[in-house]
């Protein structure tokens, strides 16, 4: 299909690994931030067509593994009361909470739905005018205008049995607070194209400054993250650090406007817990006041649980790109795709799931 | 999550509060919201994610990298074979 099979392309993608070769002269350490984009890598196998001085480590951009615990929790205990419709992205079904997941309240009688899109959500909710219908808005400035339009829509329709659980997280705090850290090692940055899709230049192009880092905006396919990694050598080689857009086919400098916009009108920034690494200050959004009532958390009431993440979970270091999936004890036999222990297991597009589905299993010595 | 694929525009309706189109992605097509790429004319590239169109692609801009790619693979075959 046009604009994704020349990005596949064998050929280019072995010439691209080639010009890093021949560029590369000192050990480098590159972190894609997104979790879609090292699906990709693993997936293709691209680590080994690098040269051994450019390492990659994995970064905490999977909306699905950051969730907090909790927050699954009250999702679950939402989708388990009657008269309520679940709604959610197929990605969070089999996230666990800590006693259950959304598969099980299905089995055990919850209505509990999968939907590709959040306007399917406000659909049912028209459709069922004495049910409750709440959506399970999670994802990152990709997702939250989206999930923004549904909240709009449901407005603009006058329904009184739509509502939304909102976990949007932010990009650009979690970058500030890994580049912020004593112990990082990442010298140069692939940022998330989709979410520079939404949110344009602007942010990245502070971070990189700010942190003296160069910074590409990139695609996910392979072409895409082979030119990225290429463009960032170029520049640490060149001792340069800057932004630059390698996925200029769909990222422009401000952005989507109305995205943002819209964003804007129903959400506030807010505070947020990343499960694995913690509260990051502005992280977050939460609905506005005018938004009040789509709030589910407002709508069922809050409630504060706290819960604590199995301690052999390594999870806070790799999301960090501290440590690799393979340097936890429990990778590949107490935690694995089907029981997870923690974040970056739960999702395809965390590092640990995404190691385990493509067979990178050389963990030194797997103590089973 | 943040998966979001390519797809053509074959038509696009305008509801007044909304704009919608059908997006051909291979060989299924799609009811597309493109109230983010307002803009959007059938015949156009699109980027979708859960539902919308986030971005439409630039043509030209994903020209300069084509011809960039050539550029490289051509220096690739020109190369002698390294040794790995
Ligand atoms: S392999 Fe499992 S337990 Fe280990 S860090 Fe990854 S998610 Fe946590």
């Amino acid at each position: 299909m046009k604009y994704l099979d020349e990005y596949r392309d064998a050929d280019i993608t072995r010439a691209l690994a080639a010009r890093i070769r021949a560029r590369v002269t000192r050990p480098w350490v590159l972190m894609e931030i997104c979790g879609g984009q090292t699906h990709t890598l693993m997936r293709y196998g691209l680590p080994d067509l690098l040269p051994p001085e450019v390492e990659l480590v994995h970064g905490p951009g999977c909306p699905v593994c950051v969730a907090p615990l909790e927050f699954v929790d009250r999702a679950i205990e939402i989708a388990s009361r009657p008269g309520v419709i679940f709604v959610s992205y197929g990605d969070m079904l089999r996230v666990p909470g800590s006693q259950s997941d959304l598969f099980r309240v299905r089995a055990a009688g919850g209505d509990v739905r999968m939907a590709y899109s959040p306007l399917e959500a406000v659909k049912l909710a028209q459709e069922y005018p004495t049910r409750q219908v709440v959506f399970f808005g999670i994802g990152f400035e990709t997702t939250a205008p989206a999930n923004a339009m549904a909240v709009w829509h449901a407005k603009r329709l006058g329904l009184t049995n739509f509502s939304m659980l909102v976990s949007h997280v932010l990009v650009p705090p979690a970058v500030r607070l890994l580049l912020g850290s004593p112990v990082n090692r990442v010298q140069g940055f692939i940022a998330p194209g989709h979410v520079c899709t939404i949110m344009g230049h602007r942010e990245y192009q502070a971070l990189s400054t700010e942190f003296h880092v160069p910074i590409v905006i990139g695609g996910f396919e392979p072409v895409d993250l082979l030119e990225a990694i290429a463009m960032l050598v170029d520049q640490l080689e060149d001792g340069r650090a800057q932004l630059e857009n390698q996925y200029s086919r769909s990222v422009t400098r401000e952005g989507n406007i109305p995205a943002q916009k819209l964003m804007e009108e129903v959400f506030e920034i807010t505070d947020r817990k990343w499960r694995g690494i913690g509260m990051i200050p502005l992280s977050g959004h939460r609905f506005r006041e005018e938004y009040a009532a789509y709030d589910a958390e407002r709508i069922f009431g809050a409630q504060e649980i706290h819960v604590e993440e199995p301690a052999e979970c390594i999870s806070a270091l790799v999301l960090q790109g501290l440590k690799k999936p393979v340097d936890c004890t429990a990778f590949g036999t107490r935690c694995t795709p089907e029981q997870p222990l923690g974040a970056p297991m739960v999702s395809s597009e965390g590092a640990c799931a995404a190691y385990y589905a493509y067979r990178r299993h050389t963990a030194p010595e797997a103590s089973a | 999550m943040c998966l979001a694929i390519p797809g053509k525009v074959v038509e696009a309706t305008d509801l007044g509060f909304s704009r919608i189109a059908k997006v051909q992605f291979g060989g299924i097509t799609r009811q597309v919201s493109l109230d983010f790429v307002p803009e959007t004319q059938p015949g156009d590239y699109v980027l979708v994610h859960v539902g919308f169109a986030i971005s439409r692609i630039s043509p030209e801009e994903a020209e300069r990298t084509y011809e960039l790619l050539r550029q490289i693979q051509e220096a690739d075959e020109l190369a002698p074979e390294e040794p790995l």
